[in-house]
């Protein structure tokens, strides 16, 4: 794609981009093995485009696309090294050798429970996840993990009975069970995450006060009558209503706004 | 004097009295205590399968971080925890075959040699403190409480991790003699409290409980101090039901050394967590006058 006349050519990146595999002009071709067979794909793409550009149809294992729901987990190495890496199908450029196994879910333990009836105490995690006492502190859990979430963190802080600790250490968890797929001790770490946040949120975080008496004047009625007022309009008053709505401008710094019309407040 | 600390998970909850007293205690003595960062689990038990390198990798881990600080020593309170770090930090300082096999396994940590030395409390304040400097710092002699010292299994056995020889208990008799206790010696003091036995044959580990209680108050022990939450389970908390089934005649109120420093030194009763122990053994420095006034 260089332009042999052009002398001031600077180096572009070139990746490929949309819903498709669009391949850059004069992309290369590099091979990677997909469950053990050779495919030679463009450069550039991701694990899942370039799948896919192998023949490779997605019903499952494919979600966001976006590196967030965590549908994708892919197991990768390096022809000529032993060592795995891990990494989501959809964020991972393919590199030349890379062997892939995707694996989209992995059938770890997941507890059952009512988080009204299980209480605020790491005794419930425990008993629900009895199996959390097998973890003998490999690291190999944090070290598949694509998000960089310290697995044996959150782990280690459950045992200490740390609930507040294991939530805000596995914030950043996707569920897509690459932890689980590693760990000797056969721990669902991303569900017992899930559960410690989950009571976290029920019985430890603080509540929002604001959220509280918003709740309350919703429920006692008081928006009830302008709901009502705007369901009445016909679709070209509600569009004047629209248009001319005052807005607080960009940037205000907080209270030094007011709109002109106090009706509503 | 600045001290890296390893405290252990059941510190942090169940036995959160043996870490409060320890730290409150260590700080009336000028010693600061610093924890780790990011530790785990140290193993809980130290794995005796001679091909089982992995449950090494736990405690090693732990060591690490102590390395990485730049410590010398790593203070342990939890015999249990001492024990199993001690116990693995030898064999990376003496066994180079399992220390490069295990050190080629953590390829996500620096390499380890057995560089920081684990140190039990009762070690730490012998020789870091020393009992006259302790004795010139009690605000609440424990007067005429007579207090029997249990080891238990863990903090002399093996021999080579031992802090003292196996049948001599100078370190806790030290301590409680300083803090002015009268220490009553008995012959149930290396005896195995029952252990995790307690969960899966719970009439056998309470019958060896009774057996340690009722031997302590024979020698005229009116309370137990121990280092262990295991122990402090099967011999304190489980006392009231040896008492209702009649397997004990006597009450004898059990206590980490670590609660018994603290009041001595002056701290608040508040401050060592007497809620998680039997309600007997606060009662019972109440009745003694061992308590700071409020």
């Amino acid at each position: 794609m260089c332009d042999a006349d052009n002398t001031t050519t600077k180096k572009t990146i070139r990746v490929a981009t949309g819903d498709r595999a669009i391949l850059p002009e004069g992309a290369k071709t590099i091979p990677i093995y997909i469950m053990g067979k050779k495919y030679d794909v463009p450069e550039t793409l991701t694990i899942m485009k370039a799948m896919e550009f192998a023949g490779f149809k997605f019903l499952r294992g494919a979600g966001c696309r976006g590196g967030i729901c965590g549908a994708c987990p892919t197991v990768y190495r390096m022809a000529g090294d032993y060592k795995l890496h891990y990494g989501l199908a959809c964020q991972t450029v393919v590199e030349a050798n890379m062997y892939l196994a995707q694996i989209p879910f992995f059938p770890a333990n997941r507890a059952e429970y009512n988080i009204e009836e299980i209480g605020g105490g790491a005794e419930a995690i425990h008993a629900l996840y009895p199996e959390l006492f097998r973890c003998v502190a490999c690291n190999l859990c944090t070290k598949a993990c694509p998000m960089d979430v310290d697995v044996l963190g959150y782990i280690s802080a459950l045992k200490q009975g740390n609930i507040k600790k294991a939530a805000e250490l596995s914030f950043d968890c996707i569920q897509c069970g690459l932890c689980a797929s590693r760990c000797m001790g056969e721990i669902p770490q991303y569900h017992i995450a899930q559960l410690a946040r989950r009571v976290y949120g029920r019985y430890i975080q603080p509540r929002a006060e604001h959220l509280r008496k918003r709740v309350e004047e919703i429920e006692s009625g008081k928006y009830d009558a302008m709901l009502a007022d705007l369901s009445a309009m016909s679709k070209e008053e509600l569009e004047k209503c629209y248009v001319e709505r005052e807005r607080e401008p960009d940037m205000t710094s907080p209270g030094a706004w007011q709109p002109k019309e106090t009706r509503y407040l | 004097m600045k001290i890296s600390y390893y405290p252990g998970c059941t510190l942090k909850s169940k036995a959160a009295n043996l870490e409060a007293a320890a730290v409150a205690a260590l700080a009336a003595l000028g010693i600061d205590v610093e924890e780790i960062d990011r530790w785990n689990c140290c193993g809980a038990v130290f794995s005796l399968t001679a091909d089982d390198l992995i449950h090494q990798v736990g405690p090693v881990r732990n060591l690490i971080r102590a390395k990485e600080k730049g410590a010398a020593q790593l203070l342990t309170l939890c015999s249990m925890c001492y024990n199993t770090l001690a116990r693995a930090n030898r064999i990376m300082r003496d066994d180079a075959v399992k220390r490069d096999t295990i050190n080629r396994f953590m390829d996500d940590e620096i390499d380890y040699a057995g560089e920081v030395e684990v140190v039990h409390m009762l070690t730490f304040l012998e020789r870091e403190v020393g009992w006259q400097k302790i004795r010139e710092k009690i605000r609440v002699p424990l007067e005429g409480l007579r207090v029997a010292p249990y080891y238990g299994c863990t903090l002399q056995r093996p021999a080579e991790v031992g802090i003292e020889p196996f049948g001599s208990f100078n370190l806790m008799t030290g301590l409680l003699s300083a803090l002015g206790a009268t220490v009553t010696p008995f012959d149930a003091a290396d005896k195995c409290c029952g252990s995790y036995q307690v969960l899966n044959g719970e009439a056998g580990a309470r019958s060896t409980a009774a057996v340690i209680v009722d031997r302590a108050a024979a020698a005229g022990a009116e309370a137990l101090a121990t280092s262990c939450p295991l122990c402090e389970y099967n011999l304190g908390k489980q006392q009231g039901r040896l008492l209702e089934a009649g397997q004990i005649a006597t009450a004898v109120p059990t206590f980490y050394f670590t609660q018994l420093l603290a009041v001595a030194l002056g701290v608040a009763p508040e401050s060592c967590l007497f809620e998680l122990n039997d309600a007997a053994s606060l009662d019972l420095l109440k009745t003694k006058n061992c308590l700071v006034a409020a």
